[in-house]
């Protein structure tokens, strides 16, 4: 039978091929070509190689700079809140727990099960970055800031303030972001736009909320726990 | 105009072997050179289109690939063996000559201070000799410069001794060198540093060790009569 | 699967439905995004040429007023009577850098022609995210406005070099510059967006989005070196935005990541941008050599020479990118030993170069070559290229390194690089696919006037500066004569800049032909050149789709003067003679097990 094009649509479905270079084709129409997974997953996973790169120029000038200096760092919990950023990070673990709830929920066709774990998620989430508002005014009000001129005499030296900020600040944002992009997908399933068959949204923030729970367990390790 | 592919004259201990190793990479380079471009040209005068010619289907030969990779590395790793020990040579610490004469070169913009250890032949030392922009060394006879910035990065190049190094604030980077003629040789900053970069100059001057020792104790009652 | 169906809604509207806005401005179109990219890295790299006229007006005419009475029109506080001030000179240096690598050459190679090429090569509609692909084209006109607006602010433009050395750049105490530096630092964290969103894209629609049958190794080479390329940019651009954000802190709210008076280390923010640095130097480059294979082969009449081995040497040079950026630092304080390592692992990288030198020329041999202006531009890239790399050994072993180090030699093979190398790579992109993108040819006679007067002017600027670096003349000096052992090179840098002024002025023939030639050109047809790859199927230029039909794919891109054939090309997509019918088809409920790629 002739291999035949009918539309744009049939036709993105049907792009993977297995062939071998002799040139003899199979046209395997159930898959997209690549990795064998959808675009958008593929992307996000691409996306979050760079992620990584970007987080590791900040954690590797956290390094070279403790290593240099060590006396600018304090030991944990002199200065900062080990125990309430503790209970943070299990909240943030728990909100990971929440996601795969959320997306195992639909992959069964629940869509209610989708909505409240999401929203659990996103409160959560939301909680994370209060709870880190709520240590960055803490700390602010001790004296404990970025600035070499606003350097109080605190425990350390002005490079601990500085690889805090940025480290802890730029994971915050990522969350920040991330809840954001929760609550588009919230209101999406709120709607009822996913499906057992049409979930990927749920999959690819999945996987972003995943990463930046990840990167928070680095962080929390190095600096608060080191 | 001067299109001279020749280093100017070199003054220091280790500068006529890192000039013989930059002539042996410019008569390899060279001969390359010539030679890829030769051929390039033979080839588009040769197998121009011409009416009624085919292209011979050449796709490929792995012998041939096999030839160039593994000359281009041996040529390259050679090199890369014999600048190893030049550059020990200069930078290896083990290899600092002992007996060395010592004194510190301080950067700040736009300007070169120089000290030299005092009456108490201390360095760092409130009796320190100083001289702005200019470099007093002895000649035949090992230095080692720390060198210092106080603001910004600058580099110290002193270009017919064959010497670069950047002076990083917050650092000390000691280099060494030994100069084989007397007279005065340019010194410059050779890393952007601000407006006054292009004017950041100095110079090097190479004493006899008698007349070196003239002018140190001369300053040294010029230092005194100040106080 | 259901992407699939979506991306497929965004095409089934209609073009003429989508209204001049949607069509030409805020374009979902690869090919329209292609363009755009086009035009404005295009004016960008008019702006880096203006920069550059006037630096070597500087250079070879030194305290003179600029010419033209263009100091007339520059304020006080960059050029009083028309003589260009120190710290005038500082933004210039900086700026002509910074907008030729980051909004002139990366822009025409990445996103013109990853845009233009990767769908069009591998036979795909459109990328993969068409959306995420108009972003990353606005971002770069805002990124360049606020880069541009720098020039306007109170203390001039950043002055700090493009590699905007800590702790020069961290604060305005050092250069006067503060606004400048700060709107510097924030243009190429926004710019910094673009590249990302559009690597992101070029790689998801190259692994995912090829036709059916357009295995790996049939990928033309022009693609190949773009998906290199994007994965450069993809993890080499955020180590360059943390390092920037890292020091805009240190200027803005006074942190001291590299300050040296907070124990910051000025040492740290060479490693960060050098180590960003290296790869993109080969972002810089490695488009440009996708290029030229493919002009090369396609103008000889010829298979690629070892198509294969360059695919491995691309990859290759982009591998062993991530691990020599210490040759960058030899004389910055660097431990000796460290400094050893880093140059072991440069000179290796000129294996994989030289293997890509010998096959272009190995591709020519015994070729059947037509002297057309994407060839003529294609060849001196192979010329150039070979001056800049064999002047990279020198620069390769540390200890003549110690003396070339930061002087003009340095300038000269960056620019052999750079100039010989991209950009003369890129005018073969674009007199070659030219036709693509617009449908007509260009002028014939005006390219070569236009090549050759370039090529010629442009050995003259830029060769002799290699003789200015072995005399020790310093980069990045407003006047050398201050210098009493430069005042000799005078003449040399007059002569240089005599030229280079030819240089930019002829590049004026190169904007008449385009413009003229997009009106008036000859009608191409859809393969002018009789063309193997899947670009040239489809017709000039593509409409919205690109492909009427999904084309198949059943050998590489290569298949020139193939003695089987009377005809002296072989388009990848036409079917073997046994199999006119087309390949088999399986249906998807037989196939279950089939996915075995």
């Amino acid at each position: 039978m002739t291999w035949m094009v009918p539309s744009t649509q049939t036709r993105t479905k049907a792009r993977r091929v297995t062939m071998s270079d002799a040139g003899i084709a199979t046209i395997d129409r159930t898959l997209e070509p690549g990795m064998g997974v959808f675009n958008k997953k593929l992307g996000m996973w691409v996306f979050l190689l760079s992620e990584v790169m970007f987080f590791t120029s900040l954690i590797g000038s956290y390094i070279i700079l403790r290593y240099a200096h060590p006396d600018h760092f304090a030991p944990p919990g002199a200065i900062l809140n080990v125990n309430l950023t503790a209970a943070n990070t299990f909240l943030l673990i728990c909100s990971s727990v929440s996601m795969v709830k959320a997306f195992a929920a639909i992959q069964q066709g629940d869509v209610k099960g989708l909505q409240y774990w999401l929203l659990a998620t996103i409160v959560m989430g939301a909680s994370f970055v209060g709870v880190q508002v709520y240590e960055y005014i803490g700390l602010g009000q001790e004296g404990f800031l970025p600035g070499l001129d606003d350097y109080a005499a605190h425990a350390g030296g002005p490079l601990y303030g500085a690889t805090f900020y940025a480290m802890t600040g730029f994971h915050g944002a990522h969350v920040s972001l991330g809840v954001l992009a929760l609550i588009f997908v919230y209101i999406r399933a709120l709607r009822g736009e996913y499906t057992v068959a049409d979930h990927e949204g749920v999959e690819v923030i999945g996987l972003y909320w995943h990463f930046v729970d990840l990167v928070w367990i680095i962080l929390f390790t190095i600096v608060y726990l080191i | 105009m001067n299109l001279s592919w020749l280093m100017p004259e070199s003054v220091s201990t280790f500068g006529p072997a890192l000039d013989n190793l930059y002539y042996v990479i410019l008569w390899i380079t060279g001969i390359v050179f010539v030679v890829t471009e030769v051929v390039l040209v033979y080839f588009i005068i040769k197998y121009r289109h011409k009416e009624g010619r085919k292209a011979t289907y050449i796709e490929g030969s792995s012998k041939a690939e096999w030839i160039w990779t593994s000359a281009t590395a041996v040529i390259v790793m050679a090199l890369a063996i014999y600048s190893k020990g030049i550059w020990d040579t200069i930078r290896h610490p083990d290899m600092f000559p002992e007996n060395a004469y010592e004194l510190n070169v301080t950067a700040k913009q736009y300007e070169w201070n120089a000290a030299y250890a005092g009456s108490d032949g201390q360095l760092g030392t409130s009796d320190d000799i100083v001289s702005r922009n200019q470099v007093h060394v002895p000649v035949d006879q090992p230095v080692i410069v720390n060198l210092q910035s106080e603001d910004v990065i600058h580099s110290f190049f002193l270009p017919q001794l064959r010497v670069k190094h950047d002076a990083v604030p917050g650092r000390v980077w000691p280099i060494w060198f030994e100069a084989t003629q007397t007279g005065e040789f340019p010194l410059a900053c050779a890393e952007l540093c601000g407006l006054g970069h292009y004017r950041m100059g100095g110079t090097l001057i190479v004493h006899s060790k008698e007349d070196f020792d003239i002018w140190l104790s001369e300053m040294q009652i010029e230092a005194e009569d100040d106080e | 699967m259901s992407s699939a169906i979506s991306m497929g809604d965004s095409h089934s509207e209609d073009h003429h439905h989508l209204g001049f806005i949607r069509t030409y401005i805020f374009s979902t179109d690869h090919k329209m995004i292609a363009k755009q990219f086009l035009v404005t890295s295009l004016l960008f790299l008019a702006i880096g040429g203006i920069l550059a006229a006037m630096i070597r007006w500087q250079l070879g005419f030194p305290g003179q007023p600029l010419p033209f009475n263009l100091g007339a029109i520059l304020p006080n506080t960059m050029a009083p009577g028309g003589i260009i001030l120190p710290e005038f000179y500082n933004s210039l240096v900086t700026m002509h850098a910074t907008f030729m690598v980051f909004f002139a050459l990366m822009p025409l190679m990445a996103g013109v022609f990853g845009n233009l090429l990767i769908p069009l090569q591998i036979g795909a509609d459109d990328m993969a995210f068409p959306r995420l692909n108009m972003l990353s084209f606005w971002i770069t006109p805002v990124a360049g406005a606020v880069m541009l607006a720098s020039f306007f602010v109170e203390g001039g433009a950043a002055g700090a070099g493009w590699t905007s050395y800590a702790p020069l750049s961290t604060s305005g105490e050092w250069t006067g510059v503060y606004m400048g530096q700060i709107l510097w630092l924030v243009s190429l964290i926004i710019l910094g967006f673009s590249s990302i969103t559009g690597a992101l894209n070029y790689v998801t629609t190259v692994i995912a989005m090829r036709a059916p049958g357009m295995t790996w190794f049939r990928i033309p080479l022009a693609t190949w070196s773009l998906f290199i390329t994007a994965w450069l940019l993809l993890l080499a651009i955020p180590i360059l935005t943390g390092g920037l954000i890292l020091l805009l802190f240190d200027q803005t709210i006074g942190t001291a990541f590299f300050r040296p008076e907070g124990s910051g280390e000025p040492l740290m923010w060479q490693h960060i941008f050098w180590f960003f640095g290296h790869p993109e130097v080969y972002i810089l480059i490695l488009p440009a050599m996708g290029f030229v294979s493919e002009v090369i082969a396609n103008r000889s009449r010829k298979p690629v020479f070892g198509y294969h081995s360059m695919v491995v040497a691309l990859v290759a040079i982009a591998f062993l990118g991530w691990i020599v950026w210490g040759h960058h630092m030899f004389q910055s304080g660097m431990n000796p030993f460290l400094g050893m390592s880093f140059m072991a692992t440069t000179v290796v990288i000129a294996v994989p170069s030289a293997i890509k030198t010998f096959n272009w020329l190995g591709t020519l041999w015994k070729g059947d070559i037509h002297f057309d202006t994407p060839l003529l531009h294609a060849v001196s890239f192979v010329a150039l290229f070979v001056v800049g790399g064999l002047s990279g050994i020198f620069l390769a072993s540390a200890p003549v390194d110690i003396y070339l180090h930061d002087t003009y030699f340095i300038v000269a093979h960056l620019h052999y690089v750079l100039v010989g190398g991209s950009l003369f790579g890129i005018f073969a992109g674009i007199t070659f696919w030219y036709p693509k993108i617009f449908g007509r040819m260009m002028n014939e006679t005006l390219g070569k006037i236009h090549w050759t007067v370039s090529f010629i002017t442009y050995n003259l600027a830029f060769f002799p500066m290699h003789n200015l670096g072995v005399q020790g003349m310093m980069r990045r000096i407003y006047d050398p004569n201050q210098y009493e052992f430069l005042q000799s090179l005078q003449s040399t840098n007059t002569f240089i800049s005599k030229s280079v002024f030819v240089f930019a002025g002829i590049q004026i023939i190169f904007a008449i032909n385009f413009l003229w030639s997009m009106k008036k050109g000859k009608k191409s047809g859809d393969n002018p050149w009789d063309s193997n790859g899947l670009e040239w199927t489809c017709p000039s230029p593509p409409p919205h789709g690109n492909f009427a039909e999904v084309p198949i794919v059943y050998r590489g891109p290569y298949e020139y003067s193939h003695p089987d054939r009377e005809q002296d090309f072989w388009p990848q997509d036409e079917a073997p003679v046994d199999d006119l019918d087309g390949p088999e088809y399986t249906d998807p409920n037989e196939s279950t097990e089939s996915n075995d790629e």
